[in-house]
Parts: C-alpha cells; sequence; structure tokens
C-alpha cells in the first residue's frame, strides 16, 4: 500500500487552536454552568 | 457552486492536513443534535402558550408535548437506517450540510407551529424533519473518524459522540437564557428562540461541513504500521451493509446496544423521582435536578473513557466490564437505599451512566472491528434501531415496575428495588450475548471483485 504521509502545516497550530476552540468553549460553558447549578442545588 | 462544495471529490485532503481538526468537525454536529435531550425545558414554557402563568384550557398538555421527543428519537433511528448507505456513499459533507438543513429546519418549522399554535406542525417540523436531521448528523462523521484514526476507532469515535451527550449541558442554560430574553407579561418567547437556536444551530453545523476532510486514498498516520498479523476479532476484511444484517454478530451487537440502553434510559428518566423517593428528608427536590446534572456529565465523561479504553482493552472485553460491573451496581443500589447512604447511591448510579454512555461510544469500533471500515456507518445507522426500542422499553419497563409495587402495597422507597433487580437481569442477558461475539465467517466477506464494483458504483474515498 502506497503511504501518502505528509508532514504538518505551518499553519496547522492555529486552525487546530480556532477549531478546538469553537467546540471546546461552548461546551466548557455548558459543563461549568452545570456544575454551578448542582452545587446550588446541593447548598 | 453548493453541488461542488458538497462533492465528494471536494472533501479530499489536501497535503499537510491535521487529523486532529476531525474531532472538532465531528463535534460542531454532535453538540448541535445533542441539544435533542435538553428539549425537555421547552414542555413547561409550551404548556403556558395561550394562559402566560399558567396553563389556559386550550393550551397544549404535557403528555401531547412528550411525543415531540419521542418523535424525534424515532425518526433518528428510522432516517440512521434508511439513509446509512446514503450518507456512507455520499461523504461527510454532504450528509453534515444536510443534517444541518433538516435539524436547523426542524426548529423554523417549529416556531411557525408555536406562532400558530398548531401542534402538529411542531411535530412535523422538531419530530420528523428535526428527527431525520438527527439521525443522519449522527452517523455522519462515524465512518469518516475511523478512517483517520485506524489506531485509535475507539477514541476517535468517543469522541464525537461524548459531543451528542454534552449538547444538553449548553442547549439547556441557553434555552432558559434565551426564553427570558423574549419572554414578556403577554408573550413566553418559545418562537423566537426556536428561530434563534436554529440559526445558531446551522451556522455551527455548516462550520463542520466545511472544515471536515476525508483522507486521501493510501493515506497513513505518521509511525502508524497497519498490524502483520490481525488482533483476535478485528477482521481486515469488509462486509456489505444489508449482508452485515444477514449475520448473527450484527443481532448480536444488536442486543447488546439494546440491553445495556435500555437499563440505562429507564433509570435516567427517573434518576430524579427515584433519588427523591429512595432518600426521603435527605434529597431535596432541587437536589435531585443537581444530581440529575452530574449523572448527565458522567453520561458525556463515560463516552470518551470507555471508548478509548476500548483501543487498549478490546470490545468485546469493554462491554464485559459494563455488563458485570453493571449487574452488581444495579444490584446495590437497593442496599444504598436500605442502609440511606447517598454516597453509595451516588457512585452507583455516576458508574452506571458512565457505561450508559459508554455503550454508545464504543459501539461504532465493535462494528468496525466486525464488518470493517467500508460500511460501518451505515451499518451503525442499522444498528441505531436498537436505540429507538430501548427508548420506547426502557422508560415503559421502569414505570410499569413502579407502578405495579406501588398498587400492591409497596412502600414508595422500595418501590424501585425490583426495577433495579430487572435493569441488572437484563444485563445478564447481554453479558451473554456478548460472550457469542465471534469473527464474522469469512462467507460474508466482500470479495475483491465486488469491492471495486462498489467503489466504481459509488466510491468511497480513504479506504485503507
Amino acid at each position: 500500500m502506497k503511504s501518502t504521509r505528509q508532514p504538518p502545516g505551518s499553519n496547522n497550530a492555529v486552525k487546530l487552536a480556532l477549531a478546538w476552540g469553537f467546540v471546546g468553549i461552548p461546551l466548557v460553558w455548558g459543563i461549568v454552568q452545570t456544575l454551578v447549578n448542582a452545587i446550588t442545588a446541593f447548598r | 457552486m453548493a453541488g461542488s462544495f458538497l462533492h465528494r471529490e471536494r472533501t479530499i485532503a489536501p497535503a499537510g492536513y491535521s487529523r486532529w481538526l476531525i474531532p472538532p468537525a465531528a463535534l460542531c454536529v454532535h453538540l448541535c443534535i445533542g441539544q435533542v435531550y435538553a428539549f425537555s425545558v421547552f414542555n413547561l414554557p409550551m404548556t403556558k402558550l395561550i394562559g402566560i402563568t399558567q396553563s389556559a384550557p386550550d393550551d397544549w398538555k404535557l403528555t401531547e408535548l412528550g411525543w415531540i421527543f419521542s418523535l424525534a428519537i424515532l425518526f433518528l433511528g428510522g432516517s440512521a437506517a434508511v439513509l446509512g448507505r446514503w450518507v456512507e456513499e455520499g461523504g461527510p459533507r454532504r450528509a453534515m450540510f444536510t443534517a444541518a438543513l433538516c435539524f436547523a429546519g426542524g426548529f423554523f418549522v417549529s416556531a411557525l407551529g408555536v406562532y400558530l399554535h398548531q401542534l402538529w406542525i411542531i411535530y412535523l417540523g422538531y419530530g420528523v424533519i428535526g428527527g431525520t436531521g438527527l439521525g443522519i448528523g449522527y452517523i455522519s462523521p462515524v465512518s469518516t473518524l475511523i478512517r483517520w484514526f485506524p489506531d485509535r476507532p475507539g477514541m476517535a469515535t468517543g469522541m464525537a459522540i461524548m459531543g451528542f451527550g454534552g449538547g444538553a449541558f449548553i442547549a439547556a442554560p441557553l434555552s432558559v437564557w434565551l426564553m427570558s430574553r423574549f419572554s414578556s407579561s403577554t408573550h413566553v418567547g418559545v418562537a423566537e428562540t426556536f428561530i434563534v437556536m436554529g440559526l445558531i444551530y446551522l451556522c455551527f453545523m455548516m462550520v463542520g461541513a466545511a472544515i471536515v476532510r476525508v483522507p486521501p486514498p493510501g493515506w497513513a498516520p505518521a509511525n502508524y504500521t497497519a498490524p502483520a498479523q490481525p488482533k483476535p476479532l478485528v477482521t481486515t476484511q469488509n462486509v456489505f451493509v444489508y449482508d452485515a444484517l444477514k449475520t448473527p454478530q450484527f443481532w448480536l451487537i444488536w442486543w447488546i446496544l439494546c440491553l445495556n440502553v435500555t437499563a440505562g434510559i429507564g433509570v435516567l428518566g427517573q434518576a430524579s423521582a427515584m433519588s427523591q423517593e429512595m432518600f426521603r428528608g435527605q434529597i431535596t427536590a432541587v437536589a435531585a435536578s443537581g444530581l440529575v446534572g452530574l449523572f448527565s456529565l458522567f453520561n458525556m465523561i463515560g463516552r470518551f473513557f470507555w471508548s478509548s479504553t476500548s483501543d487498549y482493552i478490546g470490545r468485546k472485553n469493554t462491554y464485559f466490564v459494563f455488563f458485570a460491573l453493571g449487574t452488581a451496581l444495579y444490584a446495590l443500589v437497593p442496599y444504598a437505599g436500605a442502609i440511606r447512604s447517598v454516597a453509595l447511591f451516588v457512585l452507583c448510579y455516576a458508574l452506571i451512566f458512565s457505561m450508559y454512555g459508554g455503550g454508545f461510544a464504543t459501539v461504532p469500533a465493535y462494528l468496525r472491528d466486525m464488518f470493517g471500515t467500508r460500511y460501518v456507518g451505515a451499518i451503525h445507522g442499522l444498528l441505531l434501531t436498537a436505540w429507538s426500542m430501548a427508548g420506547i422499553f426502557g422508560p415503559v419497563l421502569v414505570n410499569y415496575i413502579r407502578e405495579y409495587n406501588v398498587t400492591h402495597g409497596v412502600a414508595p422507597a422500595q418501590a424501585y428495588n425490583v426495577t433495579m433487580y430487572v435493569m441488572a437481569g437484563l444485563l445478564v442477558i447481554g453479558f451473554v450475548c456478548n460472550v457469542f461475539v465471534k469473527s464474522v465467517h469469512e462467507r460474508f466477506h466482500m470479495r475483491a471483485a465486488e469491492a471495486e464494483a462498489e467503489v466504481e458504483a459509488a466510491p468511497v474515498f480513504g479506504s485503507e
């Protein structure tokens, strides 16, 4: 099988940060909201 | 123009493309469609669309509104089963694009239904159109992730399916916040919230469709060499999507998923009421809602943790853990109630829900091990009918057993004990099904000529 391995592009780091931030920030926000509600509920 | 953008050839990754961009692309879709788990936040406001502060006689009833979620889950399973091959052969971008249009379109149609106060329009909008988007979106990134991560297929699909579990964490507070912004003394604000959420989800899912790529033919990760000797229970062959239905392995895994989900989904919907009734005076209604949030978090984390673990210990062993440990934990819950140990109860449930989520997330890699990479997405779509079935039977089973006990004089605190033992029994059956899973017989493998004909008819990119 012919392999076409490529070195990562120079701007990949920026793309990765943007892509993961795009999905990670809302998810972390939602989890924090849930945990805050859970902690409040137990007080 | 749009046609060429969606064409599968436009999605082949260019040189230097990082495979770590694929999980966020998949998460763009799964975080959105995971909203379905938070749809219940609209139920109460939608019972007051006319009365505003309290339900008017012409307002919708909760029982009528409950069908919206059920329809959506039913169409999720149906569309994943029927459209799986179309998704597989058209590539991930076309599927994600279509899922975005259907899911967001479902919100827009539902907004019209709220505006006109016609419940059937909401059934059609969120239930049928949105549910179809759910099914297409759920399976759209699965085979692409498996092709990009031949070394860690469990972890890769686990990340996406974790997003489905996490979508409710974003959707619930966002929906409540939007409704509070749009509501007034004469208006509940549900229609506007539907429109805004539809727009947000449309944009978010389109970003996923734009960045997703399939690997070029012959691609392999750096420093990865396919094992010289195939691992036990991991095939290097492919099984055609509809031939998979003829194998005992498909139906055994169907039952494994169905039983694991039935046990989990049955108690998931009752977790709040169950914790309050089992620990009367110890767990209040407010604390119970906090507990449900905590359990949902474990459901989400379990999806990533267990599917990643399965890359090391194997899929079959992972399900053995689910069924053996799950049986013990379900049997332990009545004891936790008897000694009134909230800590033990929470620990049991946290682990149970982590394995409930883990069951969803590990199954695509289990299918890949059994049936190969080529049609794994479509086969996964067919398997999701097990989820639809479990979604109906699980809650019914729990409610029926509890009702039977209460009407026969059992105290509410002990009414769930039988339920727990029944759930443990279901997991024992699942354990037995898992025992019988062996490699697929070679007569079901696609022959080279068949595979070539399939590729010519509808090329699937990135097959290793």
